[in-house]
This record gives structure tokens, sequence and C-alpha cells, in this order.
């Protein structure tokens, strides 16, 4: 598919190169033994694919040169900036009744975590260490899923990720309150990179509430790039919230890989309001009969900004249901991507998939790009999907003025509305209200819908 | 017509008629009562020829022929009908079109000639009436976007056209609202004749009002455990199934 | 296995029906390409200067290309250089005058294929242009249409009668740059139909072009023309049949609508090559670019297509909506059985204002069919209050089958509205068995399911083939009643 030659490849790849080879030499940083393979593998990998260009299927719409372009700059050490318990206030979620840990410029900064109480047996801690212990969860499942991935960005957090979140639930576990993970890029520098890495685990019966949000404190441009691995065993649920609100000059690429048992749930709710260029990629691997997965976005962009969302979902075994929601609404001169596939293997009959896909542009300058696709190989199926994209409905909008509203007045209350449907679907109540609001706010700030005159 | 004897038969190995014995005569109406899971639905299915299901014992023949040894649509021709509970949506297939292929392979079968667009248009128009069906149904895909009660109707409307020795008709009274009933059961009526039976699947004695059986059978657990007149099912609605049951456990 | 799927195994298992050899002494190029075939191509049909000149020009850019590898479809490489690029049956002496003067075993091959070229037995209202391997046989009606100014005939005879016309329009919807197929057709093409329909004429008959592959080994490149002029209007279709053989055979043509103010294109295809044979040996590739320029104020072009046919199909029939208040319309049903791949769709570029555009395709994989609906909806900035409608069904048969739907979407300006809407189903054992129980066979239900499935795009083609598809499908007519 991509047309990149090996020379520009080695060309574009090679300040990470080099700087891989340098980080092999400290040896400390490449953490335990186990790991060098695995990353020795992620930079290999990376080489071999290098960065996508347009001409690459996947990335067509979506344009990293600004990423390509800058110093490579990977976050290696624990920050020495220090951000006081009482500035954590300024985050979202920062006062929601929850287990927190948090992460500044990728490494756990454990006097700002608070994590109280936690059913036995349940870990809610750093992956780093979890890596050094060498436990049989985390052997087995840490980097699990990432075999045969084609984003390079994948292969280069594998190459140089220092820490991240490790949760793990045992079987039947059930945590009442979320857990937060916040993610501080103190964005010190042009071309500063953070590889935060995640891995969750979910054993037999166990049920999860998760909340993962970014954030930066100074407006340069810096990198996130983040993967999180989910495993979600037999009969596990698991509901995750991703907010991604980095500053307008950051980029952000973050993927998710999750894998479900046997009448699992994951309903995974990725809204992506900041950076200047972010990417939300997603593939579920969906392993077991009687399984549900719900992938439910929203993209809010306006100035210059592109939000990226692109998913696989994998019908592996029969029986198994999924829906995608994913609205957008876009202002100025920012670009929506949705790229969504849903795939049916053979023999994974009386799969239900469902693939739905919104757009409302508010600005002539805005672009658009929607490819869902449907791709299957079982005949007893019912999938359907459906895009829109366009304005906000002019019955609606009349209908409101009817009743007395103004024109600004009524197009913002219906494109709240129209992002409340993707807010609605989360479950957990405190979350939720603290979205909703986020959502209304980062709505008011859409120039379009601030007008007051029509 | 009808010769049900000591069938068995299941799904998937879970046996669900455990000796049925029915016999239904021409010019007979006759009615199968039981409660929710007693097989009355499977013994229509297995009358109508529905795969998926295992006979593993006993016989049915229909006007002598061995009736378990024909296909569906063979049986159809023969005139066997069976008015779904569920009728199905085709979509794209019009109405019309639907009804008149299968009229004529029906009477291709009784050695009758083909009807043309016209004569057909003309026949079926009559039978409309009868359901109170409007002109644009015919022009509907097969039950696509239909109600509960215009499928229903169109069950016996299918019925009134194809013109069948022996009507099952599968709970036939369930979702319909008491006017839509009513339409049904007189349609029903007025089809009866002294050449041909039906046989009625039904819940609830409601239907029963309207349609006044000949004899009530009621099927328990895979098998006719009581028959009687038409006494029988006023009988049940009072009493329940559990009456029948609970005089069935003591000793004779 | 039940007794429906029986049923839908010999449904799918159709004979090939069209498979015969006709036995004619053919004048025909080496094989492979380069200049000099290009030459001698153009030398063969006596072409002026201007069109060897593009010819050349597209060969050298072609040179530059590479076999797109981005449809879901896989085969061997094609070998270039093994493909006779001309292929003509031999004329005798001067050539036939008139259509009654073709050699009759030329005559023969179309009756076999249900396409009388005789004067007395012709198709009543339909005109036929008649192509044979790289040439055309004859055209019918060409007099009775010339009385009202329009000009239907071979792209040949075109070339030499109206050469000022295809200078100007040949290559203005498709460049030769388009793409890879479409710059090897403008390199190699050897015939096809051109239509001419002058302002304000109606066209009074449909168009016709049966194209049909014969010779072994023999690529077909044949690039068809149509321009309505203001406030005309025509419907064309067009027929496609090849022998059987092991090899696999190449066509790849193009189809050029221009549609100007007030004019109206409709344009139909029922694609029936030949598909390969139970084990996927054989069959043609059909590499076809399609597409269609309403350029003009209220103009309208709508693309209906019955695939069923080949062993490749990668065609994409589209429409540029330049002028305002243009329509845009594609209908597709596509088959894949056996074998079969097909990567097929649409694309509606809206530029102007209040353009319109419907997409309805109907995918149907049967056997190991793999069967891919490929579009794009894409809106200018400009195109205020465009709107597209996109629905996109798919019906597998058996589970071994593929279905696949790939739609791209780009939205750049905020009155438009876009919908798309995709489907994936089965044919239901319960809807088979209701049509049992009314007394029809399960064969017959499978046709009259799939036929009512595919309606709405058979709805669109005219009478004569609207027959024909549903036959190719297998499936009766539906009654005339109702």
């Amino acid at each position: 598919m991509s047309e990149i030659t090996q020379e520009q490849v080695t060309q574009q790849s090679d300040p990470y190169l080099s700087r891989f080879e340098a980080l092999e030499k400290e040896g400390e940083r490449g953490g335990p033994s186990w790991v060098f393979p695995i990353r020795k593998a992620g930079i290999s990998r990376f080489a071999e694919l290098g960065f996508p260009t347009i001409k690459h299927e996947d990335w067509r719409f979506t344009n990293i040169r600004p990423i390509t372009e800058l110093p490579f700059l990977p976050v290696l050490e624990p920050s020495r900036e220090t951000i006081s318990e009482a500035a954590l206030n300024r985050f979202a979620f920062a006062g929601l009744e929850a287990h927190r840990l948090v992460f500044v410029d990728g490494f756990l900064a454990p006097d700002l975590c608070q994590i109280e109480s936690l059913p036995e047996g349940a870990i809610v801690g750093s992956l780093a260490e979890q890596l050094k212990k060498e436990s049989k969860e985390v052997k087995d499942h840490f980097a699990g899923q990432i075999n045969g991935e084609e984003n390079a960005f994948t292969a280069l957090n594998t190459a140089f990720f220092q820490d991240g979140a490790f949760i793990y639930l045992p079987k039947g576990t059930v945590m009442e309150k979320p857990i937060h993970l916040l993610f501080i890029s103190t964005g010190s520098e042009r071309g500063m990179t953070t590889h935060p890495r995640n891995l969750i685990i979910a054993e037999p019966h166990s049920e999860l509430k998760l909340v993962e949000s970014y954030a930066g404190l100074n407006d340069i441009p810096y990198l996130t790039n983040a993967v999180t691995e989910s495993v979600i065993a037999d009969e596990a649920h698991v509901e995750h919230c991703k907010l991604q609100n980095e500053p307008g000059e950051a980029f952000h690429m973050a993927s998710l890989y999750s894998h479900q048992g046997r009448s699992s749930r994951f309903h995974f709710h990725p809204i992506a309001m900041g950076a200047h260029i972010s990417r939300n990629t997603i593939r579920t691997t969906l392993d077991g009969e009687g399984l549900e997965c719900v992938l439910n976005g929203l993209y809010l962009t306006y100035g210059k900004q592109l939000a990226d969302n692109y998913m696989t979902v994998d019908h592996a075994k029969p029986h198994g249901e999924s829906h995608e929601y994913f609205n957008g609404v876009m202002d100025e001169k920012s670009h929506g991507v949705f790229h969504g596939r849903i795939l049916v293997r053979p023999h994974s009959q009386k799969t239900d998939a469902k693939q739905t896909n919104k757009n409302i542009l508010l600005s002539g300058n805005a672009v658009v790009n929607a490819k869902p696709q449907l791709e299957i190989y079982a005949d007893d199926v019912k999938c359907t999907h459906g895009a829109t994209c366009g304005q906000l409905s002019d019955d609606a909008i009349f209908y409101l003025r009817a009743r007395g509203l103004n024109y600004p007045t009524a197009r913002r209350m219906l494109t709240h509305a129209f992002a409340g449907e993707i807010v609605e679907r989360i479950r957990m109540d405190t979350v939720r209200e603290e979205l909703d609001r986020l959502v209304w706010d980062r709505l008011e700030q859409m120039p379009r819908l601030a007008q007051t005159a029509e | 017509m009808l010769e049900i004897k000591d069938l068995k038969a299941g799904v998937e190995g879970t046996s669900i008629l455990e000796g049925v014995n029915l016999s239904v005569k021409a010019g007979e109406v006759h009615a199968i009562m039981g409660p929710n899971g007693s097989g009355k639905s499977t013994l229509a299915q297995i009358l109508a020829g529905r795969d998926g299901y295992e006979v593993t014992g006993g016989s049915a023949t229909f006007e002598g022929k061995d009736l378990l040894e024909l296909e569906p649509d063979e049986r159809a021709k023969e005139g066997l009908f069976l008015a779904f509970q569920y009728p199905v949506e085709i979509p794209g297939v019009n109405s019309s079109y639907f009804l008149k292929a299968a009229l004529n392979e029906v009477r291709k079968h009784r050695g009758e000639p083909e009807m043309d667009a016209v004569e057909f248009l003309q026949f079926v128009k009559e039978k409309m009436k009868l359901l109170d069906l409007r002109e644009d149904f015919l022009k509907r895909p097969v039950n696509e976007g239909f109600s509960g009660g215009e499928k229903k109707r169109n069950e016996i409307f299918q019925m009134a056209v194809l013109q069948p020795k022996l009507a099952i008709l599968d709970e036939t009274d369930s979702g319909l609202d008491i006017d839509a009933l009513k339409v049904v059961s007189s349609g029903v009526n007025r089809l009866k004749s002294q050449d041909n039976a039906q046989l009625i699947i039904t819940h609830y004695q409601r239907l029963l009002n309207y349609i006044v059986p000949d004899y009530v059978h009621v099927l328990y657990q895979g098998q006719i455990i009581r028959s009687g007149g038409k006494d029988l099912a006023l009988e049940l609605e009072e009493k329940g199934y559990d009456w029948i049951n609970e005089e069935r456990s003591q000793p004779a | 296995m039940s007794k429906a799927s029986e049923t839908i195994d010999s449904f799918v298992n159709r004979e090939y029906s069209y498979g015969f050899v006709t036995d004619v002494e053919q004048d025909s190029a080496p094989p492979g390409l380069n200049e000099d075939i290009i030459r001698f191509i153009s030398k063969k049909k006596e072409e002026p200067d201007f069109m060897v000149d593009w010819r050349l020009r597209a060969y050298r850019y072609w040179r530059t290309l590479e076999v797109p590898t981005w449809a879901k479809v896989y085969f061997p490489p094609i070998d270039f250089q093994s493909i006779v690029y001309y292929s003509a049956p031999k004329q005798r002496g001067e050539g036939p005058q008139s259509l009654d003067d073709v050699d009759p075993k030329l005559l023969e091959t179309y009756e076999k294929l249900g396409i009388p070229l005789k004067e007395q037995e012709r198709l009543a209202g339909v005109a036929v242009d008649a192509v044979f391997d790289s040439v055309s046989v004859g055209t019918t009606f060409q007099d009775k249409l010339a009385e009202q100014g329009i000009i239907f005939c071979s792209i040949s005879e075109a070339l030499q009668n109206h050469p000022e016309l295809v200078e100007k329009y040949i290559g203005t919807v498709v460049p030769y740059t388009d793409n890879f197929f479409a710059s090897l057709n403008s390199a190699v093409f050897t015939d096809g139909s051109f239509c001419y329909i002058p302002k304000g004429v109606k066209c009074p008959m449909e168009l016709s072009t049966y194209f049909r592959i014969n010779a072994a080994n023999t690529g077909q490149f044949e690039r068809t023309l149509i321009v309505a002029e203001e406030g005309s209007s025509v419907s064309y279709l067009e027929g496609c049949t090849a022998p059987q053989r092991d090899e696999n055979q190449l066509h790849a043509a193009v189809v050029e609508l221009l549609a100007l103010d007030d004019a109206q294109i409709k344009y139909s295809t029922v694609q029936n090559w030949y598909p390969g044979d139970e084990e996927g040996k054989g069959g043609i590739y059909n590499f076809v670019t399609k597409r269609g320029l309403c350029k003009g104020r209220n103009s309208k072009i709508s693309w209906t297509q019955v695939e069923t046919g080949s062993a490749i199909t990668w065609k994409y029939p589209s429409c540029v909506l330049v002028g305002d208040n243009s329509v845009g319309e594609f209908y597709s049903v596509a088959l894949t059985n056996k074998y079969q791949q097909a990567d097929t769709g649409t694309k509606m570029t809206h530029i102007g204002k209040n353009t319109r555009s419907t997409v309805v395709s109907k995918g149907i994989s049967a056997g190991h069919g793999q069967n891919s609906y490929r579009g794009l909806v894409k809106f200018n900035k400009n195109a205020d209050n465009a709107r597209n409608f996109s629905q996109c069904d798919s019906l597998l048969i058996g589970d071994q089958s593929g279905a696949h739907t790939f739609p791209y979407i780009e939205g750049r300006n905020p009155t438009t509205s876009v919908e798309h809407e995709a489907t994936t189903s089965k044919i239901g054992e319960d809807q088979i068995f209701y049509c049992n129980q009314r007394g029809i066979s399960t064969q017959d239900a499978v046709n009259m399911i799939v036929n009512g499935y595919c309606k709405e795009v058979f709805q669109q083609l005219p009478m004569e083939f609207a027959v024909e598809a549903q036959k190719l499908l297998g499936v009766s007519l539906e009654g005339s009643v109702g």
C-alpha cells in the first residue's frame, strides 16, 4: 500500500533509530532485560514501516508531516518540574471521586496519586514497576496484541515507552469507584515526546470503570504517543472513557488494543477536543460468544485542528454484538476524519454489528472525511452502517425558531444535543455530568456557535 | 382428511411432541388449545413441513397421502394451508405477484388452467372485500411494513385466494384488537364449507367466541390430554390450564 | 444441508450459455505492445493524425504507471506483452457496404446472442452497434437516426466522418492520464460507439452497443463517447459476452459521457463476460473506466449496471456534477459466484450548487464470490445545498462468499447533506419456507426473493434489458400485474 521508498524510510526514521541505539547503551532506561527484546522488535517494526504518508490508505486524510518535522526528543527520565496538588484542579476530572494515578511527562508522580483501599488482589499502579516484578499476568499480556500491527506509532511507543498505568482486577472483583488516569505533559520543549503505555487486565466477572485524560501545561508542539492494551476476560465488564484535551499546538496519537472474551462487555468513549492533530486508533478483537462492544466517540474541532478516529472491530467469534457511534462537529478550517472497519470473519455467524457516523460542518472551510466499511465473510449476520454529513436539520431549526428562539440559539441548542447523543451513553454518572459541562463549554468556544447573530 | 397417529417429534434431541393423535374430517372445525410450550406451534410447523424438526415416530396422512414424505410446497399444493403466527416479510416482492404465482402453482397441481393477470385481478378483488383490505394492498411487498393486524388479515386473505382443503390457523388471534379479530374470524367463517376443514391453534378461548369449533383438544406437554366439544374451551377459560393438570395428576 | 441451500447451490452453479466460439478468419496484430503496434492500429483504422499522436502520448504516459493495487481483487500479474491488441474478422474484398453484406457467420453469432442485425429481424425501437473483438461489424438504424441529426456509429467511423467532433470531446471527461487502465485504453482502443445528440433532440429509440470478445489471447479495448447537446436526451444500452476459455482475457474499456445544459443521458449495462469455471479458471478481467460529466445546468446522467459476468470486475461509473442543479445516479446489481471478484461502485463529485446524487447498490455474493462496493461521495466547497443519498445492500448466499462495503465520504461545505446506509443480510430460511407453504418451489422462491431484492435497480433498466437482466439472474420477470 505505502509507496514510500526504503530510502525515505531510512531518512525519516534515522533520528529515531540513533536515539534508540543510545537508549540501548543506557541499559537501565530500557527496563528489565525481558522487555528489551520487545523494544527491539518495536524499533525494527518502526524502521520497517516508517512514518505513514497520505499515500497510505489508512492515513490518506491525515497528514502527519508536522509531527515528523519536529525534533525527536523522547522523555526518558522524570521531569524536574513539580506540579503541586492544588495545580491539578485545573484539569478535567481532578475533582472526580476516584482512585487517581497522575503521570507527568509519562512518568508516575506518586505524590500526586490518590489510591485508597483497593479490593483484595487488585493492582492499580505503575507499569514500569510491574514489568520489573515479572509477574505472570504482565508477561502473558504485555505487548500481546500488537503483533503485525501496521501502525508505526505503536511500534515507536513499544521502543521508547517508560511508564504508564497497570491495572489488574482479579476474578470477580468489582471496582465501585472509577479509576482516573491523568496524563500531564509539561511541554517544556518543542518536539518533546512522551510514550505512555498502559496495560489493563480485567479477569473473569470483574468490573472496571476507567477514565483516562490527557492535558498539557504549555501550548507548544509536543507529542503524546500513547498505547493502551486491554484484556477483558469472560464476563468481565469494562467502561472506559478517554478525554483528549491537549493544548492546541500539541499532537496526540493514541492506540487502544482490546481483546474481549465470552459474554464480556466493553464500552469505550473516546472524546477528542484538543491538539493540533490527533488520532485515536482502536482495534478490538471480539474473541468470544455473546459479548458486547460499544465504541462511542465524539470529536469537536475548530481552528486548524484535525481529529482522526480510526477503528477496526474484529468479530472473530459468532454471536457478537458491536455498535459504533461517532459524532463530529467541525468549525473554521478544522478537519474531522472517521475510518471505521467492521470485519466479520468466516464462521462468526449471528454477528450483530452497527456503525453510525454523523458529522456537522459549521463552516465553509471545515472538512470531513468518513470511511465506514464493512468486510463480511459470514452469511448469517446483521450488519449495517450509516454515515451522514451536513448541517443541522432545517426542520428542527425552524421548529425552535417557531417557538421564539433566534437562529444562533437554535443552532447552539441543536449542536449541543447532537454532541449530547454521545455523552448520554456514558453510564458513569459523575463522569457523564462533568463531560457534559466540558462539551458544552467547548461548543461555546466554537466561533460559529459563539456568534449571536446569523 | 387429516389423520395423525402417535406423532412424536422434537428439535435437536429435545422431545416436544410425545405421541399426538388427531383425526380431522371434511366439514369440521377443530381447536387445539394449550399453554405456552405445550407443542401447539410445533405441531403446526411439522404439519406444514418446516425444516429443523425431527419426527421420531408415528405418522401423519393427509387425504390418504403420507404427509411427512412431502416437501413443504407439495403439501401446500395438496391443499394444506398454514396461517403463520409470525408472517415473514419479503422485501421487494409485491403481494399480487406473489399470490398469483402461488395460486397458479396450486391450480396447475389441481389440473386447472392458470389464471392470467386480468382474471386474477378480478378474482382477488372479490376476496379482498371479504377481509376489508384496501386496493393498494396488492402493490405492497409481501408483509413488508404491515402492522400486526394487517399481516394476520393478509394470511386469511391468502387462504381465501388459495382455497385450501385444510387450513391451520396458528395463533391467528395473537396481537389482534377486537375489531381486527372480528374481521379475521368472519373471513374464516365465510370460507368454511362441507368440503374443507379448519384446525385452529390458540392459547385463549377468545377467538373461539367468533369461530365456533366442533371439537376442542387440549395439548399439554406434547400430548392431547383431553378432547371435547366447544364447552371445553369455556371450561378452560374459567378454570385455567392448571385445572386439567391437577385433575390429571390425581389417580383415576 | 437443507433443501433450500441445495437449490441455492444449483442457482449459483448455472451454466454460462454464451461460451461458444465463432470460427472466422482473424486479422490480428502480433502480441505485445510498443509504439509500432499503436501506429499499426491507428493505420488499420485510417485515423487522422491527431489521433495517433494522442495515442502515443497516452502510451508514453502509461509506461510510467503501475497496475493499481488498492481494489479488493486478487489476480496474478498481467503480462501486457503477451496480449494481442488488435484482432478483427478478416474482410473479404472491399468490406461490407451494408449490414446485410456482413459475413453470415458474424450475423449468426449475434443472432445466437439474441441480437438480430438483419434488416427484417431487427429489434424495433433499438439501434444496435455490434462490436466483434476490435471492430464494429455494423450499426442498425443509422439512416433513420440521421434524419434528426443524431450520429450513432462506431468510433472508427466517427473518426473518419466527424473527426472534429471526436477531437473536440475525446479525453475531456476521462483524460488519458486518469488511471492505469484508462491510459492503456487511450493508447490502444480499437473500437466502440460514438453518439452525438444535437441540441433539443430527444433520441426516438434506444441506442445500444453489443460487445463480443471472440478471439483468444486478445484484449478488448473499446472506447465509447456520448455527447448530449443542450436540451437533448438519450438512453443507451450496452451488453457484453465472451467465449468460454481457460485463459484470462483483458477487457479495459473507457466510456465518456458529456451532458450540456438540460441534457439527459441514461446509460445501462448488462455485463455478462465469461466469469470463469467452477474452479475459478479463465474468465475476463474487466477493468473499466466510466465517467459522466454533467457540465450543463440541470443536466442529468444516470448509470444503471447489472454485473453478472467477468472473473474480475473493477469498475466505478461516476458522475462529475459541475452544472448547478445537475443530477447523478448510480444503480447497480453485482452478482459474484464461483470464484468471481467484483470491486465496483461509483464516485459522485458535487461541484455545482444544488446538485443531487443517488446511489443504490445491490451486491449478491454466492459460491466463493467476493463482492465489494467502493464509492466516493465528495462535496466541494462551492456545492451549496448539494445532496446525496446512498444505499448499499449486500445479500449473501452460502457461507463461502464475502460482501464488503468501502464508502468514502468527503464534505467541504456546511450546507450539504449526505446519507449513507448499508446492510448485509442473507436469504432467510423462513422466507423460503413461507413461499413453500404457499405452494411455491424453493427455486422459484429464491428467484423471487433475489428479484425483489434487486427490484429498485431493475426498474431503472429499459424494458428489453430488464427482461434480459432478470433472466441472467435466473429470475423470472415479475408479473405484469401491480
